[in-house]
């Protein structure tokens, strides 16, 4: 892109939706641009390299009220939802106990993934928080492939903000004491300023956090409330991005669509033991054959990480190649950025299997030279979770 | 001779003495990249005609090309940029340069803008 259109300020905006906290984001000098239907902010007036640093140092605000929440209410129980649900995706949910989430899936009859949530047992319903950009499409989906088994209810009403870094707790703990206590992936209901939230301990980081559904009359004067925090600042999108692929994480649309399975997206740590091939509730989910297949037989191709040897950061569509000169590449960049916490150029890629090891070296193209990267672990920083 | 100052729509400065032109990116264009974390330069010697792309300027989230704004041959690239890419947002029209060009058509200035033209356009 040009320089000039690289700057140059969007056009009409006018058709674009925005979240309850749009009029803080123009008071706090946010840069705003489409995405995913929303004019969202890409980043306040700290800049995305700063404001990454300072969510890995201190506490970042984000808004991600884009995000769809879609409450499902079961017609007769939790556990015949369940039985429903699981039927979508592989994923435990019989056992998930209430109050806690899990990262799971939506896939398709070629074992693609349709959409990627975090789904959460809520003692009287399940509570999927899903991509924005999958959001209409997924509760069309849910309506029908669960009909007569729950209801769905999109809580558009509701904002979603995430507090995310090492000061989450102290800043969010001064509001509600007794959210210091929650675990990794558990999810409270809680008064913030009289207002009914619901808190879980998650994010899209690597660091500690808090995500927190609130009404959306209640969200500014939420964010206006913790802003106050020295410890906090808002992030943007851009920030956002850079965090979670330093994090390893997938982007839904990027990283993982409809054409990659969980199994080539690595995904496999959420797919337990009881709905593989052999387990209890083995299978029954769409594309179940390809997907129990591959875990045992593996793939053709593996999304891997790379970590570049030069400064020049490898992006997303750059195709990977074996050697300096080939003309055969054996796979192509998802997701690429300089890292800021990393302080170098990563990248996210789907490669041939035989060139996944770790440590392998291969070329990226960038404009026309070939660039050396060598296949590394993920995450490429350490996650700080509150596990224990 | 002084130094003449000069701006392109696509964000550029130009600094023009005789048929010597230093270029660069405006301080509007780096406030809106933010944060350049790699800058990618043309190689001295190469000839450039005006309008190619003859560098790369890159921030956390996007890659913008930088267009040649005159036609002529690049006599000095910023080298310290490869270590240090944030000086253009630092000293954009100081220590933050990009490259310099021979003038291989003086007509080619006439086009371009002048500080209080360039101040109007970007507001």
């Amino acid at each position: 892109m040009s320089l000039h259109a690289e700057i140059s300020s969007p056009g009409a905006t006018a058709h674009l939706k925005r979240t309850p906290l749009h009029a803080l984001h123009v008071g706090l000098g946010a840069r705003l641009a489409p995405f995913a239907g929303y004019e969202m902010p890409i980043q306040f007036r700290n800049g995305i390299l700063k404001e990454h640093l300072h969510t890995r140092a201190s506490a970042g605000l984000f808004d991600v009220s884009h995000m769809g929440q879609l409450a499902l209410y079961p017609c007769e129980d939790m556990a015949n939802a369940a039985r429903a649900l699981e039927a979508l995706m592989p994923v435990d949910l019989l056992e998930l106990p209430e109050g806690r989430q899990r990262y799971g899936f939506f896939t398709n009859e070629v074992g693609g993934i349709l959409d990627d949530f975090m789904i959460t047992n809520r003692g009287d319903h399940w509570l999927l928080v899903v991509n924005a950009s999958r959001k209409e499409a997924d509760a069309a989906y849910l309506r029908d492939a669960v009909a007569g088994r729950c209801t769905v209810a999109a809580l558009a009403d509701r904002a979603l903000l995430a507090l995310q870094g090492p000061r989450a707790e102290q800043v969010l703990s001064s509001l509600a004491p007794q959210l210091a206590v929650m675990r990794f992936l558990e999810v409270r209901t809680a008064l913030l300023h009289g207002v009914n939230s619901v808190i879980s301990r998650s994010g899209y980081t690597g660091e500690d956090g808090f995500e927190i559904s609130v009404p959306a009359q209640a969200a500014e004067s939420l964010a206006q409330d913790l802003l106050q925090h020295a410890e906090v600042a808002p992030v943007g999108l851009g920030a956002r991005d850079s965090l979670r692929l330093e994090t390893g994480l997938c982007l839904y649309g990027a990283d993982i669509d409809a054409s990659t399975t969980p199994v080539e997206a690595g995904l496999t740590w959420a797919i337990p033991n009881c709905r593989r091939a052999g387990g209890p509730r083995g299978g029954g989910f769409p594309g179940a054959d390809t997907i129990l297949r591959q875990l045992t037989q593996g793939t053709p191709r593996k999304r891997v990480g790379l970590r570049s040897e030069e400064r020049v950061p490898v992006r997303a569509g750059s195709r990977l190649y074996a050697d300096a000169s080939s003309d055969t590449a054996i796979g192509s960049v998802t997701s690429g950025t300089f890292g800021p916490s990393v302080n170098a150029p990563i990248a996210m890629a789907y490669v041939e299997s035989a060139a996944a090891a770790l440590g392998t070296k291969l070329f990226a193209e960038v404009r026309g030279k070939r660039v050396p990267v060598r296949v590394s672990e993920l995450p490429f920083v350490t996650t700080h979770y509150k596990r224990s | 001779m002084s130094a003449v100052l000069r701006f392109t729509k696509d964000h550029e400065w130009l600094r023009c003495e005789g048929e010597a032109a230093t270029i660069g990116i405006t301080p509007y264009a780096q406030e809106q990249l933010g944060d350049l974390v790699y800058v990618e330069l043309p190689r001295a010697g190469s000839e450039l005609k005006k309008g190619a792309a003859a560098a790369v300027v890159e921030s956390v989230k996007a890659a913008s090309d930088v267009y040649a704004p005159l036609t002529g041959e690049i006599t000095e690239v910023n080298e310290q940029l490869a270590s240090e890419p944030g000086l253009v947002n630092s000293d954009p029209m100081g220590k933050g340069w990009l490259f310099k060009i021979r003038i291989a058509d003086p007509s080619e200035l006439e086009a371009l803008m002048d500080e209080a033209a360039y101040e109007a356009l970007v507001g």
